[in-house]
């Protein structure tokens, strides 16, 4: 009796775990356009509106609250996000493809697990805790390293992003690496090659679109962070002509301007039309990942 | 450690002594001593998990790639301990090819998989684009493959068909001219054909290279050894020409083995 009780339950119980399952996955994939729409939406009206896409795109000159002439120009903020996130992952990708091969590679088991937490936990440190690090204590170290007036720039907000980085590219990495089957590893071992050998002679090229996969999530991770970059790159809106210069990123702009805005108003309505642009740049990013993911898949099943 | 340096008065080409190995704290071979003839095929046989993989993974030293092993005794190859400090890995896997259980091409050309011991071993450097293609032209030939594939070349080696890719994994180990070749069990991978395949390939080996063939097929055993060893439980137990093991078995556990009661 009880057994065919508990029969009928999970004959019921079966199919409402798949439904709310089911509903899980559709409601995230809800979710992330319903926000695109949203932030798409509020900046509209603007994009089609009285916004002169050619001078957004193309002019140096931010001055949302200009009080003769409003100037919504993006060039010097993309020019701030790029410069931040290109020396980011001139920094991030060698060091967290560096620890990935480490890691899965060279290191005994019992280091490896603990490396793994540490690096995990690096992962877990909330944004603004960076930006604070960033600010409190590499402003000052890089004042006295480089004798720059003030250390709160490019090169301040690169490595506090490309320490952001590391853990994402090294545990992805990893991943990649661990991926390669290990009958590569001992037919190169038996035919003579060397530790280094065997990386770079067959895991590199085996697992080569994991990494490069590894290293776009690390850039979609920079592109994206907002909090971080607010504090340690300082907040002039320039073309940066070195490293030592401020710069402001797209996503600090939004978050330092948009509690200023009027609502409906233009001002804040670029700032979504700027939020458009960085999802957009996020979302290919993305894309650009997975499909060499996939890539890799199709071939190796091909 | 090259073939070439060998004494031709040397008859054993592999002397083992005294060999036990560890894997942490479960011994897999206890004081295996032989000694294998060079130029001929010895068969390797005993039921699973007696030790065969282990024992020829011992003879070029790929068992440390696990962290947790620890080996004694002496393996002398070409009249050297293996297991002394002063010896290079490199080296002495140059000089000891091994074939694998399934085939393992590398995810490169078959033209790179021809060529990767000699670039390893930094030879590919002192060979003009000329000498690399015709050794890669002698070694598919060697293993009866060049007609297959010297169109497709440069086609990643991993769409070949598996007895295509096992005689591929046995013609990239010639352009380092080996003295000895380890064969773990080459044809469980492959079907009836493939498996006769390989059989001719080692027909067509033997002589110029000391095989060591570990296999489960009997047949197999009978058919292309010269000398066979029975292993149980991580010991020799028996050692002689093939023949011999398989009609006249000096040993109890062979003879039983052998007409399959157990394994
Ligand atoms: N890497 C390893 N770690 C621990 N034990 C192992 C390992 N490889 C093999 N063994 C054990 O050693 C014994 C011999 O294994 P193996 O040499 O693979 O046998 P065979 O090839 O004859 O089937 C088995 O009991 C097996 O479980
Ligand atoms: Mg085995």
């Amino acid at each position: 009796m009880r057994h065919a009780a508990a029969l009928r339950l999970s004959r019921l119980a079966e199919p409402l775990v798949e439904a709310i399952i089911r509903l899980c996955g559709w409601s995230a994939i809800f979710f992330v356009f319903a926000i695109f729409f949203f932030v798409f939406r509020e900046g509209a009206p603007m994009l089609f509106g009285a916004l002169d896409l050619g001078e957004f795109f193309t002019s140096v000159n931010w001055r949302p609250d200009s009080r003769i002439q409003a100037q919504y120009g993006v060039l010097a903020l993309l020019a701030g996000t790029a410069s931040v996130t290109a020396l980011a992952m001139l920094l991030s990708v060698p060091a967290g493809l560096g620890a990935a091969i480490f890691v899965s590679e060279f290191c005994p088991p019992r280091v490896r697990e603990t490396l793994k937490i540490v690096i995990e936990l690096l992962a877990a440190i909330p944004s603004v805790v960076w930006g604070f690090i960033g600010y409190m204590v590499l402003n000052p170290v890089l004042i006295a390293v480089t004798g720059a007036p003030i250390g709160i720039n490019i090169l301040n907000g690169g490595i506090i992003l490309a320490l952001m980085s590391v853990p994402i590219i090294m545990s992805v990495g990893e991943d990649a690496l661990k991926a390669v089957p290990d009958t590569y590893r001992e037919a190169a071992i038996a035919l003579g090659a060397s530790r280094w050998q065997v990386v770079y002679k067959v895991l590199l090229p085996a697992a080569k679109n994991g990494l490069l996969a590894a290293a776009l999530l690390g850039i979609g991770r920079s592109v994206g962070e907002t909090m971080a970059v607010l504090m340690a790159t300082g907040h002039a809106v320039q073309i940066p002509h070195s490293l030592l210069d401020p710069v402001r990123t797209l996503t600090a702009t939004i978050a330092a301007e948009l509690g200023e805005t009027v609502e409906g108003g233009d001002h804040y309505r670029v700032l979504f039309v700027i939020g458009t642009l960085l999802m957009l740049m996020a979302f290919l990013v993305n894309l650009t990942a997975d499909l060499v993911v996939k890539g890799v898949r199709g071939k190796q099943n091909g | 450690m090259t073939g070439t340096e060998t004494a031709p008065s040397d008859r054993y080409s592999i002397s083992v002594e005294d060999l036990c190995l560890w894997y942490a704290d479960f011994q897999a071979l206890k004081h295996v001593s032989v000694d294998i003839r060079e130029g001929l095929v010895t068969g390797l046989i005993g039921p699973s998990g007696c030790g065969k993989t282990t024992f020829l993974r011992s003879l070029n030293r790929l068992n440390e790639r696990y962290g947790n092993v620890k080996t004694t005794g002496t393996v002398r190859i070409l009249g050297k301990n293996i297991y002394d400090a002063d010896v290079s890995l490199g080296e002495l896997r140059k000089a000891v090819g091994m074939v694998f259980q399934r085939p393992n091409p590398l995810p490169v050309s078959i033209y790179e998989n021809i060529v990767f011991g000699l670039r390893v071993h930094a030879g590919a450097r002192a060979l003009t684009r000329r000498q690399l293609d015709e050794l890669v032209e002698l070694s598919l030939t060697e293993v009866a493959l060049w007609d297959d594939v010297k169109d497709v070349l440069h086609r990643r080696a991993t769409h070949l068909t598996l007895e295509q890719q096992q005689k591929l994994c046995i013609a990239r180990l010639l352009p380092l001219k080996p003295s000895v070749i380890l064969m773990d069990e080459p044809c469980s991978a492959l079907d009836a054909e493939g498996t006769a395949a390989i059989e001719r390939l080692m027909d067509g080996l033997r002589g110029r290279y000391t095989i060591v063939i570990v296999t489960h097929n009997m047949a197999q055993a009978r058919r292309t050894s010269d000398e066979c060893i029975f292993m149980l439980l991580g010991e020799l137990v028996e050692h002689g020409p093939t023949v011999n093991v398989f009609l006249r078995p000096t040993r109890k556990e062979t003879e039983m083995y052998v007409e399959g009661r157990y394994g």
